[in-house]
């Protein structure tokens, strides 16, 4: 035990072990594990044939952490910086440093506008969003919703009431500024007569 | 082609998108056969990991065909099946050159701190992911492999990232003959870091959750002996109790930003996205590993803070290991484990989904229904 030398002898020794367990020890050697030593150099065994990789094209424009000497060789380009949430973004990007909380922050906060600038915008297309099939909650009634909770000890179960909360908040407070926006519009008019 | 889109925290939905294009001669595009959920896709779901934006496509597990190929591809042509790591990589960077390629310095401008990933945000340089029917691939010639014949293509869907990551994390922990390892999470990379850690060596495999049909699949798969932290007062001092009061010599964090057990933690983080992860398997690793032990680091984070015990750490004298698993370093050797019969990847594999479900998909992993542990996505089921 731990207050006195010797390790405490285990259950199963490496005989049981090895008969009870398909490959035990397969790997006992560090010279057979792929990630040992973790550096080695060996610049050939990637299959690079380049030592700097061509560079994708157009770069001039894209935004990257101030870090980074310049844009990298290759990037991604899932979904390009636009609206309020864009320019919140950019911002993030060209001020803070990775280490700074500014950046992560500004960037989290820039999520959540891109969510109601395209949730709102998605109302003025022909796909408009829609709240409930998105969540897939149909699943609960699909995939035993109910039995996959009840009696089981799961530590989740006292915060997945928060889930639907955080779904539905934006919805339920877009909906409250509309309905008061249209009320304070139809005040407007009566007053107008 | 139809592709999973982000609309938002816990919102997703199918949509037509234009086809994936050639932007860099070594591009490949690549028709995708299947794809898998994984545990970190959930952060983007949930809305934790910064610059998620609405339309990306998710998807970091995935293979397919070859449909088309950049001019400067040697090694790939159109036809050819390929599974592709998780790791977007140069192969020829300062780090890549070292075999580092989780942490490629040429693919993602948005960050240094962390490497290229399809399908994970702008923060990991804006790919989009795999839960797809084409997705780009960069660097064709350095990442994806061709599939081996003998090899069931949900065997090689589970290597690209799931299977990789828990034999990673079962090496960075340094396991020696006869260790005691305890690992924290039951997903799908714990259930590898568990049964890899045998192959090391271990004498004694401890796998902690809370979700029961998870803890069977750990002791019937990983041949572990389990711990359901919530029949504990306290999991530490369990610990503690079943080792002598030593303590495990290794401990494997495999469950990441969304951890439970502390409903304040998990809040904070989780739900107000004040941190950049619930450390709460973290904090149980670091406090159940012996003083002078090891803890290997396999569950995601995001960039931002996160309240670890760092003093215990260091009071401790521990060793913490982490990174990102670099796919392709493992695989000769896995592929290996596999044809001789020590791993078997898609016993794990609990779900079968047509991309167009990929909503319902989502919620069944995340809220944990119908005893999910490995999700797969079927881009062209009817």
């Amino acid at each position: 035990m731990a207050y006195t030398p010797d390790k405490p002898p285990l259950a199963e020794s490496t005989d049981d072990l090895r008969a009870r367990i398909p490959g035990w020890g397969a790997d006992l050697d560090p010279k057979d594990r792929p990630a040992f030593p973790r550096e080695r150099f060996d610049p050939d065994a990637s299959g690079a044939h380049w030592t700097f990789p061509e560079r994708q094209e157009p770069h001039e424009d894209r935004e990257r952490s101030i870090e980074h000497k310049f844009v990298t060789p290759a990037f991604g380009t899932s979904v390009g910086l636009k609206g309020l949430s864009g320019a919140l973004r950019r911002v993030a990007y060209r001020r803070y440093s990775e280490g700074r909380a500014a950046h992560w922050l500004i960037l989290l906060a820039a999520d959540r506008v891109d969510v109601l600038e395209s949730n709102v915008g998605s109302f003025l297309s022909l796909h408009p969003d829609n709240p409930f099939t998105e969540t897939g909650v149909v699943s609960e009634l699909t995939h035993h919703g109910l039995s996959s909770r009840l009696n089981r000890k799961r530590a989740d179960l006292s915060h997945q009431w928060i889930d639907p909360v955080i779904v539905s908040a934006p919805w339920v407070a877009g909906a409250a500024v509309a309905y008061s926006a249209a009320k304070r519009a139809r005040a407007l008019t009566s007053q107008g007569r | 082609m139809r592709a999973m889109v982000y609309r938002g925290p816990y919102r997703m939905r199918v949509e037509e998108k234009p086809m994936p294009r050639i932007e860099h001669p070594n591009d490949a595009i690549v028709k995708v056969e299947l794809a898998a959920i994984c545990g970190s896709d959930l952060h983007l779901y949930h809305g934790m990991m910064p610059d998620t934006r609405v339309g990306t496509t998710f998807g970091h597990e995935f293979i397919g065909v070859v449909h088309e190929v950049g001019p400067s591809v040697q090694r790939l042509q159109p036809g050819d099946r390929v599974m592709v790591p998780f790791n977007v990589y140069c192969g020829s960077c300062f780090f890549c050159a070292r075999g580092l390629y989780s942490n490629c310095h040429n693919v993602n401008p948005n960050a240094t701190a962390v490497g290229g990933i399809y399908g994970y945000s702008h923060t990991t340089g804006g790919y989009d992911g795999g839960q797809a029917e084409y997705v780009r691939v960069p660097f064709a010639d350095v990442g994806p492999s061709i599939i081996p014949d003998w090899m069931d293509d949900e065997d090689a869907v589970l290597l690209t990232d799931a299977l990789a990551t828990g034999y990673f994390g079962a090496q960075l922990a340094d396991i020696v003959e006869g260790d005691v390892v305890v690992v924290f999470g039951a997903g799908p990379v714990g259930l590898y870091a568990a049964k890899s850690a045998w192959l090391m060596g271990a004498g004694r495999v401890i796998v902690i959750d809370h979700l029961e049909y998870r803890l069977e699949k750990a002791r019937s798969f990983a041949h572990a002996e389990t711990y359901n932290f919530m029949e504990y007062d306290d999991i530490v001092v369990h610990m503690k109790k079943i080792t002598e009061h030593i303590g495990a010599d290794v401990a494997i964090d495999a469950v990441g930003a969304e951890a439970d057990g502390n409903f304040l933690q998990h809040v904070t983080s989780v739900k107000l996205k004040l941190q950049g992860g619930s450390p709460i398997a973290l904090n149980w690793a670091i406090d159940s590993v012996r003083k002078g032990g090891t803890v290997s680091v396999m569950g995601a984070y995001g960039p931002m803070f996160s309240a670890v015990k760092f003093g215990d750490a260091l009071n401790k004298g521990l060793t913490l290991r982490m990174n990102q698993c670099p796919v392709k370093r493992q695989w000769p050797r896995l592929f290996e484990h596999i044809q001789n019969g020590y791993l078997k990847p898609n016993d794990l594999v609990t779900h079968r989904i047509p991309l167009e479900h990929i909503a319902e998909a989502y919620h069944i992993f995340s809220a944990k229904l119908d005893d999910c542990i490995k999700p797969l996505i079927l881009p062209n089921a009817s």
